[in-house]
């Protein structure tokens, strides 16, 4: 076991676990953070998706050991004081989504692509999403939630 | 007009306390059908608020608990709003009526003069003092429907028709909102070792070896061939689930044999045949007759793929069994676990909660069982099952192989004046309870399983299993269907979205296309002169138009343009595709238009979602999907091995919605699953010059098209 210290939407925590530990199973079960989805834990759907220092990133895959001193943001962290970020509203407002179990990670890299790049084309959102598995079928739904938000 | 015999939810379940409460401040409706992703719990609350005159927020839906819902079989084939929404409408209009005549009798006034608003009793419009809610306790809902009472004309909407937003997506986006995401203290985690084939016998597991992968205890609980690993520390069950697949060595059973599932395997199994004649009989007439055509068709095995492993909680207490479940049957998985288990009915509650999307039967109940069982043996503790996403490929249920072959005798008009189609296939539907069987995967893992009941299809009064959308749906004088009933195949065949359906409308559409072109016509007009029908006429109308197929633009080189057409189940929504695609060595997608007819719609947004989502299922399943096995086995341990359609594959797609309120609510949800593959089927063959008749269009399938002379 080996102490860990790194921020998690923001906030400072310190965690004990094996440091071979996928970062995912840290969110969901030591801290609470439910979002992030298992998937497949082997980097090929995405439901999984956080940000670290701001990059999108597999949870499912990363130890935990690597983590020290870096920034993690979750699903949990795109929504401030409980009001949804204007994209989180748009995938609302464009009722993208269906079983929505993929949105956790889709929601994240959308988040990562409007940070980079805050006007991408329609190529630009569906290189970003490529990654990111969706069996309902809610592909181009996302896309324009992805537009509108960006004013598009 | 709404239908006026009563749906099938409702003889089942005629009380109408078994549907509706009033809580403070709400009016509880109790549904057993559940929410797997299509919005139909958003669907039946604007179909209660609606008939009930309440705010959709003025409505709780309890869904899927066995404790409180009504029993309503499965979550499938479409039935969802076009039975169980049908019984809640005709609840929610009885249940408003009793109240408004209890206000009447009250205020000595004629009922006429009384109206509802957001529960509400108003007199001549002006308020009454009086609510559901204060009137409630003066009726006894411990009473039989009628059923009679009358229900709003659908002029009169205002939530239904309306695209109420979905109820469940703020708690999507925001992320925890699945079974998965149950946090329970103290949890007991458990892992699965599946048999790789059918009645494999564990011949050997190293069990000091897998502890020593886990790195932390694990406990191994094996019973017969039921291996399960569990633990507090999940890490540590999951690393001794994957060491002990490497570890573990399997024999006896039935492996899969070599060439499992291809045509002339199916044509080569053990067969319960039967044939079902429609039109003239006997001889074909005598009448100048012109070519006889035929073509084979076929379809692999598929998986259902949903992109979340499947989960499941029990916990056993004072001779009781709660089991959390993403199932699609609770009623059904509660009855069938207790059998399976040795329990009473009502010693077991199965609590639906949402999983991933579920497009047929997946292992949501093989979990359920799985985490049952093993709770029995802990009581007290709250044990979790979660599957790995190589046990969902290895052991879910599988979407079976057909082989599908079509005769057509063509008279002097060009006109088919025989049509004959043959399908070879297993059943497609072995969910619990099925042909008297529980159908758990662990259950025959088990020492001593109770043998296994005769396998059967779907009847065709449910909408068939294999020969479901066989029956094709044109005017044919003469029709004639056979269904080779393969009961032996050494696989758990059962239910993928549409079942039988979409490889029937690909097999049909694409060899209507072969009939047009040997006509010279073109092949809508010649689908058109076998339509009778205004309604069908007019979807098939309305996509043509849309993408404008008349217009005769000359599309470039290895490009190609299809058409699609089918009436689900031939009772269900009507739906017409149009696809655009491109090929070379691969087929890529550039544009599709759909049109669907499904009556009146609930939420015309939701309807367009659920359109556009078979879309692009259909379109995953014809140009990617195969399972395929090798030593025995299924041979997929990882999306690589099974790829689906992914964002950038998907084109631009335009839907229309028929508006038809005055029809019935048809079930919608696999509608365009059919279409789609037909019409990407016959464009491509447009493309190319040369028809796929072998699914799926993968680059190696058109490069042995295009070679085969």
């Amino acid at each position: 076991m080996s102490s860990v210290e790194f921020t998690v939407n923001g906030r400072s925590v310190r965690v004990e676990a094996e440091g071979g530990s996928p970062l995912l199973s840290v969110l969901r079960d030591e801290l609470g953070l439910r979002g992030a989805k298992f998937g497949c834990g082997t980097e090929q759907c995405g439901s999984c998706m956080v940000l670290i220092d701001g990059e999108p990133a597999y949870s499912c895959t990363h130890e935990i050991g690597t983590l020290t001193g870096r920034a993690v943001t979750t699903i949990e962290g795109l929504s401030r004081d409980g009001a949804l970020s204007p994209l989180q509203q748009a995938f609302l407002d464009e009722q993208a989504g269906q079983c929505g179990y993929c949105l956790s990670g889709i929601l994240i890299a959308a988040t990562a692509l409007l940070k980079k790049k805050p006007k991408p084309s329609r190529a630009d959102i569906v290189e970003a999403l490529d990654p990111h598995l969706c069996r309902c079928g809610i592909h181009n739904r996302v896309v324009r939630a992805v537009q509108r938000v960006s004013g598009a | 007009m709404i239908a006026n015999t009563l749906p099938l939810s409702l003889t089942d379940n005629p009380i109408l306390s078994q549907w509706i409460a009033f809580e403070p401040g709400k009016v509880r409706i109790a549904t057993g059908k559940v929410e797997i992703g299509q919005g139909i719990l958003t669907a039946m609350t604007q179909i209660a608020a609606e008939e009930l005159d309440v705010r959709p927020d003025q409505v709780r839906i309890v869904s899927g608990e066995t404790d409180v819902s009504p029993s309503e079989y499965f979550t499938s084939g479409s039935y969802s709003v076009s039975v169980g929404g049908a019984a809640i409408r005709l609840v929610c209009a009885e249940v408003r009526s009793i109240l408004l005549d209890k206000v009447a009798e009250a205020l000595r006034c004629p009922v006429g003069e009384l109206s509802v608003e957001e529960g509400q009793f108003l007199r001549s419009g002006k308020a009454t003092g009086r609510d559901y809610w204060s009137m409630a306790p003066a009726i006894n809902l411990d009473r039989r429907a009628s059923g009679t009472a009358p229900t709003k004309s659908p002029s009169k909407y205002k939530i239904v028709g309306k695209s109420l937003p979905r109820l469940d997506l703020p708690a999507k986006v925001k992320g925890a909102a699945f079974i998965h995401d149950i946090a329970v203290k103290g949890v007991v985690h458990a892992r699965m070792l599946r048999q790789p084939w059918k009645d494999a016998r564990l011949a050997s597991l190293d069990e000091a070896a897998v502890c020593k992968a886990a790195k932390a205890p694990v406990e191994i609980l094996r019973d017969g061939e039921f291996v399960a690993f569990t633990g507090d520390n999940e890490q540590a069950v999951v690393r001794a689930a994957e060491a002990a697949r490497e570890l573990a060595r399997w024999e006896g059973g039935t492996p899969a044999p070599d060439g499992i599932g291809s045509p002339e395997w199916l044509k080569a199994q053990p067969a319960r045949s039967r044939t079902v004649e429609q039109g003239e009989k006997g001889r074909v007439p005598s009448r100048p007759l012109g070519r006889t055509v035929t073509a084979r068709y076929s379809r692999p095995f598929l998986t259902y793929g949903s992109i979340g492993p499947s989960c499941a909680l029990a916990e056993f207490k004072d001779s009781a069994l709660k089991v959390w479940s993403h199932t699609q049957g609770p009623s059904i998985l509660r009855d069938w676990l207790a059998k399976a288990l040795g329990l009473e009915a009502r010693q077991v509650t199965v609590l639906h909660r949402q999983g991933a999307g579920a497009y047929g039967h997946n292992t949501a109940d093989d979990c359920a069982f799985d985490a049952s069982y093993i709770a029995m043996k802990m009581p007290g503790r709250t044990v979790r099952v979660q599957l790995a996403r190589e046990d969902e490929f290895l052991s879910a249920p599988i979407s079976t192989a057909m082989a599908i072959e079509l005769t057509a005798v063509l008279g002097a008009d060009n006109k088919p004046a025989d049509w004959q189609i043959e399908i070879w296939s297993p059943p497609h539907a072995q969910r619990p309870g099925m042909n008297g069987n529980s159908n758990f995967i662990s259950a025959a893992a088990l020492p001593n399983p109770p043998p296994m009941k005769e396998l059967n299809d779907v009847p065709d009064e449910r909408g068939g299993g294999a020969t479901r959308n066989g029956y094709a749906i044109y005017d044919l004088p003469r029709h004639r269907l056979t269904h080779h009933l393969l009961p032996d195949a050494p696989l758990r065949t059962s239910s993928l979205r549409g079942l039988g359906a979409w490889a029937n409308v690909y097999a049909i559409e694409g060899f209507i296309d072969e009939l047009a072109e040997i006509a010279g016509e073109d092949p809508v007009t010649y689908r058109l002169s076998l339509l009778s029908d205004p309604r069908p006429r007019k979807v098939i109308e309305t996509a043509a138009q849309m993408s404008g197929w008349f217009d005769k633009k000359n599309l470039p080189e290895g490009h190609g343009r299809g058409f699609g057409f089918a009436r689900y189940k031939n009772i269900a929504a009507f739906v017409a595709v149009v696809v655009d695609v491109e090929v070379d060595e691969e087929v890529r997608l550039k544009r599709i238009w759909a049109a669907a007819d499904a009556g009146l719609v609930i939420s015309p947004d939701g309807a367009k979602n659920q359109v556009e989502g078979g879309v692009i299922q259909g379109a995953s399943f014809v140009m990617k999907e195969r399972v395929r096995f090798e030593n025995g086995r299924v041979a997929a341990k990882t999306w690589e091995d099974y790829p689906i359609l992914r964002f950038s594959e998907i084109p631009e797609i335009d839907i229309q919605m028929i508006d038809n309120p005055n029809e019935p609510t048809l079930g919608l949800g696999e509608g365009a699953v059919g279409p789609t593959g037909a019409a990407i089927g016959n464009a491509v063959a447009r493309a190319l010059g040369k028809r796929v008749r072998d699914l799926p269009l993968t680059r190696d399938a058109i490069m042995d098209t295009l070679l085969k002379e």
